[in-house]
């Protein structure tokens, strides 16, 4: 594979979201409006990048036993510094994700990628798959966002697009539109790729 | 070059080593960060307060007294007391616990109030984060003004359909009123 | 009487699954047989209410003495991971009938974000030893009930059928939002 390849791999064809159909905790539960879906996201890609650099460059000396255990310990050690930073620089946001940006340690992206990509791969490569998946992740959470916080608050990113006072679809801002959203936007997502073929 | 191989030697060398470095690590990230956290979070108190009180140019995050659960905050300008932030709880809400800040002037009388953590229903309750329901609070003081709703014999417009969020709400504010009352109002210069 | 609000609080009104979203992974992927989502389930309580025993201890008597509170991350998860491979390697040795059937859900209870999620939340709302473990048992067998009418409803729709474009995940998470809107019916159930 050509590198462009390794990272546009993340964003369509194998897309975490609702391709892979992993990390789907996060997916449901932060997407109640775009912005949440583009401050996890940006922060799960900054684990993903490092994570998958580490995993890559330590691949040699990681016996396989305890292959898991050490990748955990690499995983977390990144999380723990992402939720220190975004504690001390953006803690509004850091408020608003809540109980989910140590959940990342769990978030099966990371840890799939590790063991499916990082672990046989050089560091250029794992580096470059793990900018894709993080961005495509990205790019499927805020879209999911952007969708659940148009229906439910009449908003996007905060700028309200409805007239005041216009009734919105709360549901799609609690758990059941979540599960909505997220079944049919994967149903949307397969008939473009057999139709498209990607 | 192959994979290091299993044996017990080099698992145990291999984890040992990687939990110190990684270990050692996040101690120094958590030491960079931590004076800017704590920088943030002090700015992020101090914004609440400000949201509740008129103009004030002390540190009211200093001496600050924390008294059966609420919290106080005295703001001066120029020395004169220009007022309190309280922060208080109820733990009547629909899902159970809020929390609000609720400024008073020196003589008792709400400046405004401001919500800081809650978790009532979307659309509903939720309504208590309009500036717009919580106005009708501003300027009343609670010798005169019955902190009920209307409902239940007192001055205050209940959120449509949130009964319960705006008995919470109330319960909120005559909480901090009466800690106000008690252990501040003696204290300050009026 | 506190633990029974707690342990209903957890079971249904706040049901992992269905309404904060922990678990989701296993949940997808596990639920299409009612037998497995037992199975699951049971380890799970398992895993979960160990794991709050645990890290209730590790919070309490080593991070926060020593001001380590940012080391919970980790040392939570390394519990977890530990926890899991214990119990993987008892079941093996005393009940291997049981070990088999699992199979490979056994390992994946790691990545659980339910189980991680639980005892950091666990620790946040400062509960004790004892509503620790019985918070975490009670969210478990939410979880599992959360599994097994998924699972009932999944085995009825593999004969009854649905849409072509729906099938796999996205009829999954269409029932699993019925079943969350159905759940949502118990909010208010206790103060």
């Amino acid at each position: 594979m050509s590198s462009l390849k390794y990272f546009t791999n993340g964003l369509l064809k194998e897309n975490p979201t609702f391709v892979l159909v992993l990390g789907t905790c996060p997916t449901l539960a932060v997407t109640t409006a775009a912005f949440n879906g583009i401050g996890m996201g940006l922060a799960t890609t900054f684990v993903l990048v490092f994570s998958n650099m580490f995993i890559a460059m330590l691949k040699n000396y990681i016996p396989d036993k305890v292959r898991i255990a050490a990748f955990i310990v690499i995983i977390a050690t990144f999380v723990t510094i992402v939720d220190l930073l975004m504690k001390a620089y953006v803690p509004d946001i850091y408020k608003t994700l809540g109980i989910f940006i140590p959940l990342i340690v769990v978030n099966c992206i990371i840890l799939g990628r590790a063991e499916a990509f990082a672990q046989k791969n050089e560091v250029k490569s794992s580096i470059l798959d793990g900018l894709g998946m993080g961005l495509g992740f990205t790019l499927a959470i805020t879209l999911m966002g952007s969708i659940r916080e148009i229906l439910g608050s009449g908003s996007i990113f905060n700028i309200p697009i409805l007239a005041e006072n216009s009734k919105t679809i709360l549901l799609f801002i609690l758990p059941p539109g979540a599960f909505f959203t997220f079944g049919y936007m994967i149903a949307i997502f397969n008939r473009f790729k057999a139709k498209y073929k990607f | 070059m192959a994979k290091l191989e299993s044996s017990l030697k080099n698992m145990v060398l291999c984890l040992l080593l990687m939990s110190i470095v990684m270990s050692a690590a996040l101690g120094f990230v958590y030491v960079i960060t931590k004076k800017p956290i704590e920088d943030t979070n002090k700015k992020v108190e101090i914004d609440a307060v400000k949201n509740v009180l008129p103009n004030f140019d002390n540190d009211p995050t200093k001496d600050v007294k924390t008294i059966d659960g609420l919290v106080y905050y005295v703001a001066t300008q120029s020395g004169d007391t220009v007022g309190c932030a309280v922060k208080t709880y109820t733990n009547k809400g629909f899902a159970g616990h809020f929390e609000i800040m609720v400024g008073f002037k020196p003589d008792g009388t709400i400046y405004k109030t401001a919500v800081l953590d809650m978790k009532e229903t979307p659309g509903l309750g939720d309504k208590m984060k309009n500036p717009k329901w919580r106005n009708q609070f501003n300027e009343k003081n609670p010798v005169s003004y019955r902190l009920k709703v209307k409902k239940d014999g007192g001055d205050v417009d209940a959120i449509t359909a949130s009964t319960i969020t705006s008995r919470a709400f109330c319960d909120a504010i005559t909480r901090a009123y009466d800690g106000f009352m008690k252990n501040i109002s003696n204290t300050i210069k009026k | 009487m506190d633990l029974i609000n707690i342990i209903i609080l957890a079971l249904i009104v706040n049901n992992v699954i269905l309404v904060q979203f922990m678990g989701i992974c296993p949940f997808l992927g596990v639920s299409n047989k009612v037998s497995t989502s037992i199975g699951m389930g049971a380890a799970v309580v398992f895993v979960m209410a160990l794991a709050n025993f645990v890290t209730y201890f590790i919070q309490f008597y080593i991070l926060v003495p020593l001001h380590i509170e940012f080391m919970q991350t980790i040392s939570f998860i390394f519990v977890i991971a530990f926890l899991v491979q214990v119990v993987e390697i008892i079941l093996k040795k005393s009940a291997p009938a049981l070990y088999q059937a699992l199979g490979i859900y056994l390992p994946l209870i790691t990545t659980n974000c339910a189980v991680l999620g639980i005892a950091i939340l666990a620790v946040q709302k400062n509960y004790n030893l004892i509503q620790s473990v019985v918070y975490a048992s009670a969210i478990a067998v939410g979880f599992t009930l959360a599994m097994i009418l998924m699972a009932g409803i999944r085995e009825q729709m593999e004969l009854t059928g649905y849409p072509k474009g729906m099938k796999g995940f996205p009829i999954s998470l269409v029932t699993a939002g019925l079943l969350s809107l159905a759940f949502m019916g118990f909010s208010g159930l206790v103060k």
